[in-house]
């Protein structure tokens, strides 16, 4: 199995505050990868590294092979990594229609979109069909979520970063959201996702990685991790099975 | 520029978020005017002072869209945007003067001083961003402080090239007077202006509408970091925002100038008290709040002109007063990163 | 030293380079009259003094606070108007002093007050943008009321009798001093403006001053801890405003002339940051040392510029830019470039340098 992405001894100082220290991790090709851990582990710093918006202070990161540590970000993004930031990153003012034309580099205007795409996209998320033109600012918590995934996949890309899809959404809209991310994830779409959510994590995770202290302190199969209760106690203080 | 969304039908049984454009601030507009005329008394001299106002705020529009602009997607405050405003109306003479002298018709004459004033500004426009502004990205207080200077300097030069002394900026013959309807007068250079301004208006709105470039502005105009994390070296664009922001106070500055029919060294420093009424007013960042602001402004100022005249320059701090007690975050706020 | 330092309200200058300047700085401001007779030189000095507490108000807003104002100079002209006004309408005397500076300290007050509250509504860039507009109007409306301001010419006025050129209290010469009104005008400057400098540094060391730091460095965590911001915003810019009417009224004293040229000026405006800059923001020192080496400098500048325009006679371009008449080109000039690479000023420098030499 090919690794997408390699992170080796990655350290991030946010300031005078050193957040990574010394972080490895691999992505495999073709599958999801849950990076899960306690609040405050350094999970969404992590991604923010990766996409070069921390500057990594040591350490490399490489992106099929070639390095992007030291990269600006839209060189990094420009290379095929889609990110989907906690906040989402939805640009309130513009349409829902205009936040996707942005995210599609090949595409001028709307007319350029890839029309069987976007039927796919529809299909996964009716919503954004429902809103083409109406400003983004105006959909619900959970409509932006999906249309901030939609931004992620409206052009195919080698890795998709999200960072914590299902916080603060209603558990209706949370399957929604994991039937989505199921689907894409049998397209053998690439996938690293972090999560506090461990219905998801489980539903969808195919390796998962913990981190701890700015550490990954596990990394295997998620069905090892999911079979063994001691495990995710000691890790992660609670069980994934409880929420079965 | 917040749009109006025309949607597809919604579903029945699904709650839409009704897109609905925000028609207050144009209604205060249409009120201003409105409550003008019982004001002014006749009809004609209404006329008259509101073709004026919205000419001149056609104008100001012009050389204030560039300013919120490079605010709103750069987060940059140039307090010096009025040395490219008195650039353009040097510039202006100098053309004009040659032109007259060369025997060329008076729209040629123009055309060309609008045109080299442009391209002036545009290049000083390009070297005040490379010198004065790029080091101070970010720093609010140190580019309040340093585009100052900057326009200290720039006006200096602009004496040591063209002389302290106030010069003459006559209106070419072809544009001199006024057409009358009724006994409304309504001079013939303002509404070359107001036509100027408008075309302005329609290219800005199409290159924010309707193309990616615009497309990206805005969208960086709200998240700067969100538009680089999707692949665009927005950066880049920065210097182009720049320079366009500098040619258009260039041209505003050559229509103003006009105007006035004279030109001092000070005109950029009154003029950018003007600009930052406006883009207080209007909300920063938003282009089209700028150009209601910049309406509200123009036809205040004719206004009180008329009825008022030592009331002139307050009119304009009281509106800016009474807006951001309204809204304090001016006509329409752009919704922040 | 530990009355010293109780003066000081334990905010030593930290550096034995700049303890040793301030103190050559008092003594020859105290001693000014007796140092240089001319009237030159005596105005030089005096209007060292009253920028020194004028930049030092404004330290109180820029440096500690962390507010720009544009507004600092229409406090300046309050003052002096203030005075002026009061002197011309009343006739001259310790009266009219009086209800002048309580007529300007209360219009003062109630304008950094507005303004201030403003400050709760908008965000600071706002706040730059309306004080120049505000201050421009001001400015406008002093050249405009001609009948009570004197328009562009402005108010020439008598001071109290013990102020004037003419009072001369003793007939004999002290030190080699014939003392007049002048120098008394001189050392109710110099003591009026230590005793309030001492106060600022009083201010911006208490508590509150404290306060304001942490606005000045994240106003967010502030409001957080639970000091409600916009209080102490407000209140500094009522401070910084009494101050710069106070300094202002000096002026009018010292001047026995008011014109919107004199205060109200945007040149005046660019001083003041100039020299807090140069000197150091937030430092409250820095204003002493910045104010006594740009008032130097600007006195003498156009001296240097003139000098070096003869030299470059001839040359184009040289010609036209060093010329007595461009000395606003190259205070612009240093301006920009102090932002750049002098962002402490001078007395941040120093403090710098003694700190390396400790360690």
């Amino acid at each position: 199995m090919t690794a997408v992405l390699e992170l080796s001894g990655v350290h991030t100082h946010i300031g005078a505050y050193h957040i990574l220290h010394g972080v490895d991790l691999e992505v495999p090709e073709g599958q999801v990868t849950m990076l899960l851990g306690r609040n405050g582990a350094g999970k969404t710093t992590t991604l923010r590294t990766i996409m070069g918006l921390y500057p990594a202070s040591r350490g490399e990161i490489r992106f099929r092979g070639q390095p992007i540590h030291g990269r600006e970000t839209p060189d990094i993004a420009q290379r095929g990594i889609a990110y989907v930031p906690e906040t989402m990153g939805i640009f309130t003012d513009l349409t829902v229609q205009e936040n996707m034309v942005l995210a599609a580099h090949a595409a001028r205007h709307a007319g350029e979109l890839d029309k069987a795409r976007l039927d796919w996209i529809f299909a996964l998320f009716p919503a954004l069909k429902k809103f083409w033109l109406y400003p983004a600012g105006k959909l619900s918590g959970g409509q932006k979520q999906m249309l901030a995934v939609a931004r992620a996949i409206v052009e195919p890309r080698a890795l998709i970063l999200i960072d914590e899809p299902s916080k603060g959404l209603a558990p209706s809209i949370v399957n929604n959201l994991i039937g989505a991310l199921r689907e894409l994830k049998s397209q053998r779409t690439t996938i690293l996702l972090v999560e506090q959510n461990f219905q998801v994590a489980r539903a969808l995770g195919d390796t998962v990685a913990v981190m701890d202290d700015g550490r990954v302190v596990h990394h295997g199969a998620m069905a090892e991790l999911a079979a063994d209760e001691g495990l995710q106690q000691r890790l992660l203080g609670l069980s994934l099975g409880a929420h079965a | 520029m917040t749009t109006s969304a025309v949607g597809t039908p919604a579903a029945p049984g699904e709650a839409i978020p009704k897109a609905s454009f925000d028609w207050k601030p144009i209604a205060l507009l249409v009120a201003v005017m409105a409550l003008a005329v019982p004001a002014v008394g006749s009809t004609s001299s209404w006329i008259t002072l509101t073709v004026a106002g919205l000419s001149m705020g056609l104008i100001v529009f012009v050389i204030a869209s560039g300013l919120t602009l490079v605010f709103g997607l750069m987060d940059v405050l140039n307090f010096g945007h009025g040395v490219f405003i008195a650039l353009g109306a040097f510039v202006a003479t100098s053309v004009m003067g040659y032109g007259a002298g060369a025997g060329w018709g008076g729209f040629a004459s123009i055309f060309a001083a609008m045109g080299v004033a442009m391209a002036v500004a545009g290049a000083v426009g390009w070297a005040f961003e490379r010198i004065i502004v790029r080091p101070v990205y970010g720093l609010h207080l140190k580019q309040i402080l340093i585009t100052m200077g900057g326009m200290i300097v720039g006006e200096e030069i602009i004496k040591v090239i063209w002389g302290p002394l106030q010069i003459a900026l006559p209106l070419p013959d072809e544009l001199r007077g006024a057409w009358y309807f009724g006994d409304a007068g309504i001079e013939k250079y303002r509404i070359m202006a107001a036509g100027i301004g408008l075309v302005v208006l329609a290219l800005l709105v199409y290159t924010l509408n309707r193309t990616k470039i615009g497309l990206l502005i805005r969208a960086g105009v709200q998240d700067r970091s969100m538009v680089e994390a999707l692949g665009y070296r927005i950066r880049r664009l920065f210097v182009g925002v720049f320079v366009a922001g500098s040619a258009l106070a260039g041209l505003g500055g050559v229509l103003w100038g006009l105007y006035q029919q004279s030109v001092t060294p000070q005109i950029g420093a009154q003029v950018n008290v003007l600009i930052f009424i406006v883009i207080i007013i209007g909300g920063l960042g938003s282009t089209f709040g700028c150009l209601v602001g910049a309406l509200l402004v123009g036809l205040m100022a004719n206004y009180t002109g008329f009825l008022a005249p030592k009331v002139a320059l307050f009119s304009n701090i009281a509106l800016m007063v009474a807006i951001l007690l309204w809204r304090p975050q001016g006509l329409y706020p752009v919704t922040n990163r | 030293m530990n009355a010293l330092d109780r003066i000081l309200s334990h905010d030593r200058p930290r550096s034995k380079w700049l303890a040793a300047a301030l103190v050559l700085i008092l003594v020859v401001l105290a001693l000014a009259p007796f140092l240089f007779p001319g009237a030159k030189s005596m105005s030089v000095v005096a209007k060292i003094l009253v920028f020194i507490l004028l930049v030092a108000s404004y330290d109180l807003l820029l440096g500690y606070t962390g507010i720009v104002s544009f507004a600092h100079t229409m406090f300046f002209g309050i003052g002096a108007y203030g005075i002026a006004i009061a002197s011309e309408k009343l006739g001259a005397g310790w009266g009219a002093v009086a209800l002048g500076l309580l007529g300007a300290v209360l219009v003062s007050v109630a304008l950094s007050l507005l303004i201030g509250l403003f400050s709760l509504r908008v965000k600071a860039i706002f706040f730059a943008m309306i004080t120049l507009a505000v201050a421009t109007a001001f400015q406008t409306l002093a050249s405009q009321l001609s009948d009570f301001t004197g328009g562009e010419d402005g108010l020439s006025f008598k001071t109290p009798e013990w102020l004037s050129p003419s009072f001369e209290p003793f007939e004999t010469e002290v030190l080699g001093l014939l003392i007049d009104g002048k120098a008394i005008t001189y050392w109710l400057l110099f003591v009026v403006v230590l005793a309030l400098f001492l106060l600022l540094l009083r201010i911006v060391n208490s508590p509150f001053g404290r306060v304001l730091q942490a606005i000045r460095e994240n106003d967010f965590r502030a409001e957080a801890i639970g000091y409600r911001t916009v209080v102490y915003r407000t209140l500094s810019n009522v401070l910084a405003a009494l101050f710069a009417t106070l300094a202002g009224a000096l002026l009018a004293l010292w001047l026995r002339y008011v014109g919107p040229d004199t205060t109200l000026s945007f040149e005046i405006m660019l001083d003041i940051l100039l020299i807090v800059v140069i000197g150091g923001m937030g430092t409250l020192y820095g204003a002493v040392i910045g104010a006594v080496l740009f008032v130097v400098a600007q006195n003498y500048l156009q001296d240097l510029l003139a000098v070096g325009a003869t030299a470059v006679q001839g040359v184009p371009v040289l010609q036209a830019v060093i010329a007595p008449d461009r000395w606003l080109l190259w205070l612009g000039v240093l301006f920009v470039l102090s932002v750049y690479h002098f962002p402490t000023g001078v007395v941040g420098r120093l403090r710098a340098l003694a700190l390396r030499l400790k360690t």
